[in-house]
This record gives structure tokens, sequence and C-alpha cells, in this order.
């Protein structure tokens, strides 16, 4: 900002070029000033509809008070602790659910990614728009129709019986006797359904970087396939698995409406508490707390794991 | 895989290759490169030079034909298990690896001993010592061209393969380069098989040419002999400049051949004739132009008897320093190159002066008539 502030303290001495052109100096001048000019709609975008927002959001965190009464704030900073007391099963839930989707998109996008990028030749436009296609049909018709693909007694789910999966998934606790709808696994695979685009299109964009002559030079130093992939490809992707899990895990730990639609009262993740907290139940306070505390959560995390993956000389 | 205690050469037998059934970027090819030697693919691109390296690399499936180093067929051994290693054009480093990891990279897959000691030798001997921790874009374009003949040749290969190794190097690096491939050559004793698109990089290197040209082999043969007795118009025209001038053969014989053109008597030697004249009995007789000398026409006496001469006029001189580059304007055509060196200037052979242009008949040679005589000229267009 002092920056920003210097130019017109500057601007003065420039008397050098003084003798009776005054005009000229105002130019450049008025030049200087244009960036900051062409920022100013963006700047008060975030102010009114992220700064604000934030900021009220944290005065109502404290507030205390009653629907009738009105709120007011008294720092009422117990509301964090009480809130993270009653709904820290929740928070689990999310983290995890959004883990497993995390890693499920991960283990299907990559593959799908990597032949997008290095195998499809002439496809390779018509597989990235089969990618985005399922965007063209609303987020909520989508995950409706998963209830009627993991109906009880559906197609898909006796299918699962039959080959014994379900008992595999009942082990982990991700489903329950006979049923996928109205478990975690019916809750993780709407989320990884939902999130994969966001996971492919950033790997496929790193990957698609990646000279193929790179991977021939793996090859011609004795390096096998495999070998080739593990030291070169991944590494040199790395950027994309970071970005891809991230535009995935962030908004999927926040996602309420797979576990609405999908799940059972046992499946509620800490979106559906904010939700009902603000909609229904009208407990502001606990509901704008609820929200920081998984804002803080999910940056504490993210910011471990860029600390970890070590790309930043990559991005 | 073994360090280079095996001899034998490297021979590539009705090796070809064809892409979709249509395309042709290789014609069957037979090409032996003697251990040791130094070898170069010469070509304009699309000639299928690269291609030829692909397959000795392993890198492309040949579509016929056999890949051979000493008796070992590895025609269908995977690039990883032969022991042949490449220096990409624009080198295709590791980016996500310093130097020293770079050239570590063949040792490390094939669990290897010593790494430590022989990469340090290795960056020696290409003068990387002191930047084994950079990574590759911390690098000149130099640099990184050293540290890919590094990372090949650390392997020990039987063939190094190199694959317009100097051509996104800028002129001056590119001769400082060329001496020192030369010299990491001529020290470490092993194949080299350079492919290159530059006529002077592949005559100062090596000792074997082949120039190609629409997927064959034209001519192949050490430099001199090359640029001495093309045996084709593309050989003639690519390696150097040649003119070339279409004539009549009046009496064969003698080891003399005598031809006309537009009323010039020339004589070549008949043992310097690619073909025997034809049917038609016409013949291109080809000189080089630094092999022709230029007098004023007032001293067309000073000629000495003997040699091939003809009478023309100076349509363009351009002065480069060690030469003078004149075209000559004559009955045989338009456009004959001369090229003069800079030792007495003559003052008068400028544009519009009468010449007369004489040569030792020695230094003539002969071809087949029947081809297109602009194959090969580097203004044209298509190279094909």
């Amino acid at each position: 900002m002092t920056a920003a502030k210097a130019p017109p303290a500057d601007a003065p001495p420039p008397v050098p070029s003084a003798p009776a052109v005054p005009p000229v100096r105002t130019a450049p001048a008025r030049r200087r000033l244009t960036p900051y000019w062409l920022l100013l709609p963006g700047v008060l975008w975030l102010l009114v509809f992220f700064a604000l927002p934030m900021v009220y959001q944290a005065s109502t965190s404290v507030q205390t008070g009653s629907l009738e009464e009105g709120y007011t704030v008294t720092w009422h900073f117990a509301v964090y602790g009480d809130a993270l007391a009653e709904y820290w099963p929740h928070f689990v839930r999310s983290v995890l659910y959004a883990g497993t989707a995390t890693a499920l998109c991960l283990l299907l996008g990559y593959p799908l990614a990597y032949l997008i990028a290095f195998r499809a030749g002439r496809w390779r436009a018509l597989l990235l728009v089969l990618v985005i296609a399922p965007f063209f049909t609303s987020f909520l018709i989508r995950t409706l129709a998963w209830k009627t693909i993991l109906a009880d007694g559906g197609p898909l789910v006796e299918i699962l019986r039959t080959v014994g999966l379900l008992e595999v998934t009942a082990l982990l606790g991700m489903t329950e006797g006979d049923r996928v709808l109205a478990t975690p696994l019916a809750v993780v695979t709407g989320l990884t359904y939902n999130f994969l685009p966001f996971m492919i299109l950033p790997l496929y964009t790193s990957l698609e970087r990646i000279d193929p002559r790179l991977h021939e030079a793996a090859g011609d130093l004795y390096a096998r396939p495999f070998t080739a992939f593990r030291q070169v490809t991944l590494p040199l992707s790395m950027p994309g698995v970071v970005s891809g899990t991230l535009l995935t895990f962030i908004p999927a730990s926040g996602d309420y409406v797979n576990a609405e639609l999908l799940g059972s009262t046992d499946t509620k993740m800490v979106g559906n508490v904010i939700q009902s907290q603000f909609l229904r139940v009208l407990d502001y306070p606990t509901a704008a707390a609820l929200s920081f505390l998984l804002m803080a959560i999910v940056l504490i995390m993210v910011t471990v794991y860029i600390r970890r993956a070590g790309t930043e000389d990559l991005l | 895989m073994t360090d280079s205690t095996e001899s034998g050469d490297l021979r590539l037998t009705g090796i070809s290759k064809t892409y979709g059934g249509s395309f042709t970027a290789v014609h069957p090819l037979d090409l032996t490169v003697p251990h040791g030697a130094f070898f170069a693919l010469l070509g304009a691109s699309g000639c299928g030079k690269t291609t030829t390296l692909r397959m000795i690399a392993g890198l492309e499936d040949p579509t016929t034909g056999s890949v051979l180093l000493g008796d070992r067929d590895v025609t269908r051994l995977p690039p990883y298990k032969r022991p042949v290693n490449t220096v990409f054009q624009s080198y295709a480093l590791f980016p996500h690896l310093s130097v020293y990891e770079n050239v570590a990279f063949g040792l490390r897959r094939r669990g290897a001993a010593r790494v430590r000691e022989r990469v340090g030798d290795m960056l020696d001997l290409v003068q990387l010592g002191d930047l084994a921790a950079r990574r590759p874009h911390q690098l000149s374009g130099g640099q990184q061209q050293r540290v890919a003949v590094a990372r090949a040749l650390i392997n020990h290969p039987r063939v190094l393969l190199l694959d317009e190794p100097l051509g996104a190097l800028d002129l001056k690096l590119r001769r400082q380069m060329q001496l020192e491939l030369k010299r990491i050559q001529t020290e470490v004793g092993i194949t080299f098989v350079h492919v290159t698109h530059d006529q002077e990089e592949a005559m100062s290197l090596a000792d074997t040419v082949a120039v190609m040209n629409g997927g064959r082999v034209e001519q192949l043969g050490a430099p001199a002999e090359l640029y001495e007795n093309p045996r084709t118009t593309f050989v003639a025209n690519f390696l150097g400049t040649s003119n070339l001038i279409g004539a009549d053969v009046v009496s064969a014989g003698g080891g003399e051949v005598v031809v006309t053109a537009s009323g010039v008597r020339l004589r070549l030697p008949a043992g310097r004739c690619a073909t025997a004249p034809g049917a038609d009995g016409r013949l291109l007789v080809g000189i080089r132009p630094e092999k022709m000398s230029l007098v004023h026409r007032d001293e067309a006496d000073s000629v000495p008897a003997g040699r091939n001469r003809f009478t023309g006029t100076i349509a363009a001189a351009g002065f480069i320093g060690v030469s003078t580059q004149y075209l000559i304007d004559s009955p045989l055509g338009p456009g004959v190159e001369v090229y003069v060196q800079n030792i007495e200037r003559d003052p008068r052979l400028t544009p519009g002066a009468e010449v007369v242009v004489h040569w030792n008949p020695e230094h003539s040679f002969g071809l087949d008539a029947a081809q297109d005589i602009n194959s090969g000229v580097e203004t044209a267009g298509d190279p094909s």
C-alpha cells in the first residue's frame, strides 16, 4: 500500500523537463495509476463479498442472545469449544469422507488423465469434453440419480453383494448389511463422483506439459517403463496431484448435499450441521463458529500437506 | 549392459520404417558402423536420419530388418535393455533432478557401484564439476548440452547416438562444442552416431558420413571423398556447393572424357565420372567453386594451356573476407559460382567485367545427367 501511494508523492520532483511544458508531466502520472484503477473492481468485489462477510461472520460467532431479543457481541469465545465438543464426530466424518473421496478421485483420475494426455491421440479433445460433460446437468439432479443407482436391491448393489464386495466394505464400516444407500459408502461415492473432474483437469494439465521425450530418455537410460514413470513422470506431475487433491478435498470437506441426499442421520458431515444450525435451529453463533472451525482445520491440513509434498519449485 | 569390454561393429541390415502402411520414412537400408568410429548421418529434415537413429536406440520398431551390435541381434530389445545411449535433440534433461542426479540416472537404474566417483569423473570430463548441484534450467544451452552428453556417456554405451545435439546452440558455441565432442570421442573411444543437417558439422566431426535423402542413403564415405567425388546431384549440391553443367559427350577413351556444352569444350577424367555417359551421350560436369580461377579478359593469354576454360561476364560479386564469391553469366548458363581467395585482388573484377574462368580438368567430376540438377540445393523449398 505504501508503494501505491509513493508515486504521487514523487510526482512533483521531476522538474528537469520543466521549461513550460506542464501538460506532458501529467500523462505519465496518469499512466502510472492505470494498473491500480484496473485493480479496483476486483478489490471492491473481494471487499464486499469476501472480507466483509468474513468480518460479519466472525462477529456473529461471538454474539449471544436469542431471536426475539436480538444478538449482541459479547465476545463469547466459549462457543468454539462448545461447538467442537458437541460436533467433533461430524468434523471427523467430514475429514474422513472427503479424504477417502479425494484418494479415490486420485486413483480413478490419474490413469484417466494419463491416458488422455499421452495415449488418446486424436480422441483427446473428445475425452476432455466427456470429463466435463456431466457439468451440463445440474449437480442436484446428478446426485439424486445416484439415489436410484445405489437403491436397495438395485442391479449395482446386487452385483456388489454377489461379488462379496459389500462384506469387505461392511468390515471397513462403510456399509451395513445389504444396503449401500444411506451408508458412508454412498456419501463417499457421491463425493467421488461429483469432484472427479476437479481432480482430472489439473492432473491432465500437468501431465500434458511433460515432454514425452523425458520418458524416452529415462527408458534410454535403463529405466523400465514403471521405473521411468515413478522416477520421472510422477514427480513431474506432482503440481497436478497437489492442486487436484486440494480442489477435491477442500470443497468436499465442506459439502453437505451428498450426505443429505445419499446418507443417513449417522453420516452427517459438518456441512449438514452448519446448514441446519443456520436455516432450521437458527443458532447463528454456533453455525458461524462451526464454519470458522472447519476453515481452520482445512487450512492447517492443507498447509501441512503442501509443505510435505514439497512441490514449491515445480508449481 | 557390459562396460565396453566387448568390441564389435554396429550393423543395420535391411532396416526400414513405414508409417501407417503408406509413408515410408526409411527405405531398406544396410549400414555398418565400425567400432570406435565417429559416424554422421547427414540430411535435410524429413530425410529419415532421425528415424534411423531412433531405430538403433530402440525408440522406434523397424518395419523390416535388424539391428546388430557385434554378433548380437538387439532388434527386439526394448531401449532399457540396449547397451546404447542417446543425446536427445534439445537434450530432454530431467527438470526435477540436479545435474548430478541427471548424470547418475543411468548408473542408479543399473545399480552400479562407485556412483559418486564416476559421476564426479564424468562431470570433470565435460568440465561441469562445479555445477553438480544446479538444476538444468539454471544452466546455459552449452552447459545443458554437456550434461546431456555426460548423462549418456557415463553408461559406457557400445554406441552413443546424438540427435542434432548442437542444433539449439548459436553458431559460435556450436563450433566450440564440435571441438569438444571430437575431443570427448577421441578420449573415450566409443562409437558415435551423429545425426545432423549441418554439412560442415558432419564433415568436420565424422570419419564417415552417410548422406541421406528421401529415406535412402545417397552416398557414404569419408568427408573428403564425398566432397571431391559426389555420385549424385543431391550430394554434390547438399555437401558444399557445386556448379553443374549439362554437356554432350564428344569422345571417351584413354582415361579422359571430352564433352561440349554450348560450344565450349571441356575435359574431365573418366575415373571421376559416377556413371558411364548415357545412351543419349549426356553428362553433368561438376566443379566446386573454389577450384576455379578467374582472370580479366585482357589477360586471357596468361591462362596455361590444357586447362578447361570459358568466357563470361561477372553478374555479381560478394566480398566475404577470406574470399570473394563471384556469379558468372556465360553461354554455359547463368550463375556459375567462383570463389577467389583474397590474396591479390584484381580491381577490374567487378560486375559487368568480361572474364575467363579456368580450372584444372582433373578437378571436374561427372554425374548422371538423368537426375534433377537442382536436387539438394539449399534454397529449394522441399527437402525430399
